[in-house]
């Protein structure tokens, strides 16, 4: 890690970029070709596909960047939205604003959720703060189960209110139903990239922990809540619009981290890259293996996702046993 | 500090002699509170409901305090392992590959299931148990994410099916409390006889494995043995559980940890009784208090998840500290 901060990455993070930069442009350009309608009809390419293919490319460009700010914050390579109580919180916003204001616009319940979302991720991080022995395994434990109790409440909610249809669309991520004009609120997560971008230094730093932070004159708390508050607005927005991806953000960075290593602005432009590619990768292969129908990326991911870090879990203590 | 406390308080006998007089006031308030007279409807209707939640409590009770003896833990549970979608995931699996012509029977198709169980559960969980037994937040975290892997599975699995097929496997995957099988109940019971019958005969070496595994070694009980026989009981009553009720995952953590606490004794004998007892005391009062008094329904799984994730989260910190 050392060695990654003062120096470049090494060819393996340039020769990976370049890689994951290409095999995004041959995904997209796939996304762009796969679907049931014939490309030549009228609008289908500006009004469905194209607009999926963007929406996939910034959402999972946003939540692996999510992921490794998380990962950073909580000083833990297993944290990410969904094992930080963040998705299940802001899901759980969602609803509450879905009920008390019907009618708001989508920016409003957008802002709502995703001040649930940060304030399920500051109850994280205070519950990690107060458990004495912070074990490797135990962060994401506590997250998870953290994100149980929350979505086991909104469960209860929704069906008191007949809302568990709404849940099962934000809980699943979907993008069958992108068209122009429904997907642009991920422009905002795209902003945001860029704006963790510009924190990536000071992120770093705070992942050393706070007395290293402090010691080298970084505000530990503001940049800290910053990070949050990046990660809890992305999280929102890709719910609000496309529902949870669940796992994206815990398996790329982890991949990438064995190429690029934890140094934030030079691993930050990979993981978006893979981030995206992987997510486009899901959707495509949703979209063929049951040809003309679909299997939304939410499960698609679920599985990759999860057997992916299964594979991370047991071979990581097969090294350390 | 124990023989202290053991001298005020009631001895094991006396705890299971009060623990069955609650258990059978609740069965009786439930059978009869509101029944307006109508007896020829509500006794019938509500004994089938009463009988598999009995089963399903007894079930489950037992599968986890046997699961928490032979993996020598307190806060691993079966269903927090996986074991319950690891059976759903069968059940779909089972349908997507045999179609439901040959296995039209439901009983039928329920023997197949419990058998396929008992097989994947030896397969994946021994090696598990083996290998990272030492480590047991690896185990837990790696169990939540199997559970997370099998649940996507199914999804995807009956994303694939048939619709008409996926229609026989649509009831029995939205059984909750509520809507019981009463075509499997007969076949759940003798399971649970079955395995109650597999207990028994294990009794001696339960207590013995509770000294930890080298003092089991020690005592000359054969630990991969009788870790193997236990996986086996623990997967017929998960199965029976399952295919009533559908995934209960906090349940058996709440019941079991509750009779540690009530029991004076660690001996299996008073033990496993009392933690079937409290589940039995747990979902029939816990139905007759949503229904009769807060006029809820199907809400009982979603209170039990929601108590048993924070319990979850109090017994991690307790470990912590």
């Amino acid at each position: 890690m050392a060695g990654s901060l003062t120096r470049g990455g090494g060819p393996g993070r340039r020769a990976g970029l370049v890689l994951a930069v290409l095999s995004l442009a041959l995904l997209a350009a796939a996304s762009l070709a796969v679907g049931v309608a014939d490309l030549t009809g009228a609008g289908i390419l500006a009004g469905s596909r194209i607009p999926r293919t963007l929406a996939l490319v910034l959402a999972g460009a946003g939540m692996a960047v999510a992921g490794v700010i998380m990962q950073l914050v909580a000083q833990n390579r297993f944290a990410e939205p969904s094992t930080a109580g963040t998705a299940e919180s802001a899901t759980f916003g969602m609803l509450l604003v879905t009920l008390l204001a019907p009618g708001a616009p989508v920016a409003v319940k957008m802002l709502a959720a995703t001040a649930a979302a940060l304030a399920g991720t500051a109850l994280f991080l205070r519950v990690l703060r107060a458990m004495p022995l912070r074990a490797r395994l135990t962060v994401p434990l506590v997250g998870i189960m953290l994100g149980g109790v929350v979505e086991a409440a909104s469960t209860f909610v929704a069906t008191r209110t007949d809302m568990l249809q709404f849940l099962a669309i934000w809980r699943s991520g979907d993008f069958s139903t992108v068209l122009s004009g429904r997907y642009e609120l991920l422009w905002l997560s795209a902003a945001l990239t860029v704006l963790a971008y510009g924190m990536a230094d000071r992120i770093t730093i705070a992942g050393l922990g706070r007395d290293a932070s402090v010691n080298l004159g970084l505000d530990y708390r503001r940049v800290v809540a910053g990070a949050v508050a990046i990660v809890a607005t992305i999280t929102a927005v890709t719910i609000a619009t496309v529902g949870t991806i669940p796992f994206l953000g815990l398996v790329v960075p982890n991949l990438v981290a064995l190429v690029a290593g934890d140094n934030l602005r030079r691993s930050l432009p990979l993981v978006a890259a893979a981030g995206a590619g992987l997510l486009l990768l899901c959707d495509v292969l949703g979209r063929l293996v049951r040809y003309p129908y679909e299997i939304p990326v939410g499960t698609t991911m679920g599985v990759v996702g999860s057997g992916l870090f299964l594979v991370l879990l047991l071979r990581r203590t097969d090294r350390h046993a | 500090m124990r023989e202290a406390l053991a001298r005020v308080r009631p001895g094991p006998g006396l705890v299971l002699v009060l623990l069955s007089l609650a258990a059978s006031l609740v069965v009786v308030a439930y059978m009869t509170v509101g029944a307006d007279g109508r007896w020829g409807f509500v006794l019938p209707f509500r004994g089938t409901k009463v009988a598999s939640m009995l089963l399903i409590g007894c079930a489950v009770a037992t599968a986890t305090v046997l699961f928490q003896t032979a993996s020598d833990n307190r806060i691993l549970t079966p269903a927090i392992m996986g074991f319950d979608e690891l059976f759903r995931l069968i059940q779909t699996a089972i349908v997507f590959c045999a179609g439901t012509g040959t296995l039209g029977d439901p009983r039928l198709r329920f023997l197949a299931e419990t058998g396929a169980m008992v097989l994947f559960a030896l397969l994946l969980y021994r090696g598990l148990l083996d290998r990272a037994g030492r480590s047991l937040h690896l185990l837990l975290l790696v169990g939540v994410v199997c559970g997370v892997l099998f649940r996507s599975l199914s999804q995807f699995l009956q994303r694939m099916i048939d619709p008409t097929q996926f229609v026989v496997l649509q009831t029995g995957f939205f059984a909750n409390f509520n809507t019981v099988r009463p075509d499997l109940l007969a076949l759940a019971a003798l399971g649970v006889l079955a395995a109650g019958f597999g207990v028994l005969r294990l009794l001696g070496r339960l207590d013995v494995l509770l000294l930890g595994r080298d003092g089991a070694v020690a005592l000359g009980v054969d630990h991969r043995r009788t870790l193997a026989l236990v996986l086996v009981l623990v997967s017929v009553l998960v199965s029976v559980s399952t295919a009533l009720v559908g995934p209960v995952t906090f349940l058996g953590l709440l019941v079991a940890n509750l009779a540690y606490r009530v029991m004076p004794t660690y001996r299996h004998a008073y033990v496993l009784p009392a933690a079937a007892l409290i589940a039995a005391i747990a979902l029939v009062g816990g139905q007759f208090v949503l229904e009769r008094v807060f006029a809820l329904n199907a809400a009982l799984s979603i209170v039990i998840e929601f108590l048993g994730g924070l319990t979850l989260l109090v017994l991690l910190a307790k470990r912590a500290r």
